[in-house]
């Protein structure tokens, strides 16, 4: 299946993918008024030092180990895609214990989101990848299992 | 005709029905539930009380779930014995099941201590299940003063829930700090400081010595009154169906990497099973939701004729009480490494080259790079611990191994 990879040798650490996620995540039709003088929660993020960079967002695990974690059964896989349910998650982290990549936080409210790959959302496709100006994130097929 | 057979309805049994249908997706299922209710989360109930889920939300898996994996639930019935040579599984209704394989995740029951003059008391829960959480709720009002026995996790989970329902909640436990399974004691008072800034009140280091009516009077000789008495001393794995027939039993069901118990087509899983702890080298009984699942999972692909192992298990935590985190995972045993502020603290153990426990409190962000290290024993030397130990990042691995969790390059 298709999913989003990192080339971090290309990767600028501009931060643009956190505010294009957090913006095709906002429901909102206009980007200044969903994200300006506001705190962003995007689902990605990026993480470095002084030499390298690199976005990390949700892996979609072929043995996703939050969905056997989550302690209200709200994480589940359709079609290859890792999906929280976000009425029932009642924040406790637990997901955030088990994850070898860092890759689930909560939103402002406390309840937990992830990279559900702009699928459901407005944009339709990775919102961070599509954003992206020099192609250090991509949506592609690399022969992983579903 | 094969038929599996699964004695509990809890999420282990929920990890070893998917563990089956990963392989065989006809045989039949047959699920013996005590409780009247299809599976739900367990953790959940107190945040019922708080009025933050309810019993819709607290479904584990959809409706169609039984139907969808092919299986049937047998509720309100409890399994008493199981003859292996018959390959049978009897039934308290007198009815016997056919079984090829058989999975024991009979959870685990509360351990109440004989007080003298409990009997007196005459509204007194335990705190496990969905019908437990009903009846306390249906005995509470905003006037009640709520006496806990057991400052665990199940007894601070309900006193969390319980906050702002009732006029007062004293928690009383005989050791001499709270968590006391999970914490040591600095980070045990930070929580309990947390928690005393909530109202919730503390005995510790005390006793109930006896009950007289609706007043427990506490081995230092101090007296509580009381309206609803909680008891959430521990709980204790059902292992009965196995040491009935003699299979290796210790606190719990004893079990190996394929949570295949000592007797032939049996298993066990979840808060019942007594499998490796790998941070800390020895058998142990792990009741937590991930294991159980995990565990599940595992007996239900060797059940079905595959061949999985796990052996992965740690014992971890994720425990938040009015918005305070605190995170625990591993053994803490050996090296301690150390980060304090006012609100926050980070141990990290590490031994033999690697890290074999960690508690975080307050401070989470991305803790799953600590849990991995431990469950993957991951030696320190192949990573830059000195960066991992201040901040859980992955920039820690070499970029041979970020190239693979996150280029896909296998």
């Amino acid at each position: 299946m298709k999913r989003v990879y990192v080339n971090e040798e290309w990767c600028l650490g501009c931060h643009l993918c956190e505010y294009n996620c957090a913006f095709a995540n906002s429901g909102m039709a206009d980007m200044a008024t969903a994200l300006k003088g506001k705190p962003i929660y995007p689902r990605i993020h990026i993480e470095g030092n002084d030499k390298i960079s690199y976005a990390v967002s949700c892996r979609h695990c072929t043995d996703p180990i939050c969905i056997k974690s989550c302690i209200a059964g709200a994480i589940s896989k359709t079609d290859g895609v890792v999906h929280i349910d976000r009425n029932k998650c009642v924040g406790c982290l637990t997901c955030v214990l088990v994850c070898p990549y860092g890759s689930l936080s909560p939103d402002e409210n406390g309840v937990m989101q992830k990279c559900e790959l702009c699928l459901q959302n407005t944009c339709g496709e990775p919102a961070c990848v599509k954003g992206c100006p020099n192609r250090a994130i991509v949506y592609e097929e690399r022969g992983e299992n579903e | 005709m094969k038929q599996y057979v699964i004695i509990g309805n809890g999420v282990a049994a929920v990890g070893c029905i998917e563990g089956i249908r990963c392989l065989d997706k006809k045989s039949k299922i047959m699920v013996i539930s005590e409780e009247n209710h299809p599976v739900y989360c367990r953790p959940l109930i107190s945040y019922y009380l708080e009025n933050k889920t309810d019993p819709e939300r607290m479904n584990y898996r959809s409706s169609d779930f039984y139907e969808e994996m092919g299986c049937e639930v047998l509720y309100g019935k409890k399994a008493l014995s199981i003859n292996t040579d018959a390959h049978k599984v009897k039934l308290c209704d007198g009815t016997d099941l056919l079984y090829k394989s058989v999975c024991v995740a009979t959870g685990s029951s509360p351990f109440v201590p004989p007080f003298p003059g409990l009997e007196m008391v005459k509204y007194k829960y335990n705190f496990m299940t969905l019908d437990d959480t009903f009846a306390l709720e249906k005995a509470i009002n905003k006037d009640s003063k709520v006496l806990i026995i057991g400052a665990g996790l199940i007894g601070l989970k309900c006193a969390e829930g319980l906050h702002g329902r009732v006029a007062n909640i004293i928690v009383c436990d005989l050791a001499d700090r709270v968590l006391s399974s999970i914490l040591d004691t600095e980070c045990a008072a930070m929580m309990q400081k947390h928690l005393e800034a909530y109202d919730i009140h503390f005995m510790l280091g005390d006793s109930v010595s006896h009950f007289e009516n609706n007043t427990a009077i506490m081995k230092s000789g101090k007296t509580v009154d009381f309206d609803v008495l909680v008891l959430a001393v521990g709980v204790r794995a059902n292992t009965t169906l196995i040491k009935d027939i003699g299979g290796d039993v210790n606190r719990g069901i004893i079990v190996n990497e394929r949570m295949e118990t000592s007797l032939k087509d049996i298993y066990a899983v979840g808060d019942c099973a007594e499998g490796d702890d790998i941070s800390l080298g020895q058998k142990r009984v792990l009741a937590l939701l991930p294991n159980a699942y995990m565990q599940g999972h595992t007996a239900g692909v060797n059940m079905a004729g595959g061949d999985e192992i796990f052996d992965k298990a740690i014992p971890m935590n994720s425990i938040g009480f009015f918005g305070l985190h605190a995170m625990t995972a591993g053994t803490y045993d050996g090296e301690l490494y150390e980060e304090k502020t006012e609100n926050t603290l980070k141990r990290l153990f590490t031994k033999n080259g690697k890290l074999k426990g960690f508690i975080l409190i307050g401070e989470n962000e991305r803790a799953g790079i600590y849990t991995s290290l431990i469950r993957e024993q991951t030696p320190l030397d192949t990573i830059d611990f000195e960066l991992m130990k201040k901040v859980a990042t992955s920039v820690a691995f070499s970029p041979e191994n970020r190239r693979k969790k996150f280029g896909g390059v296998v």
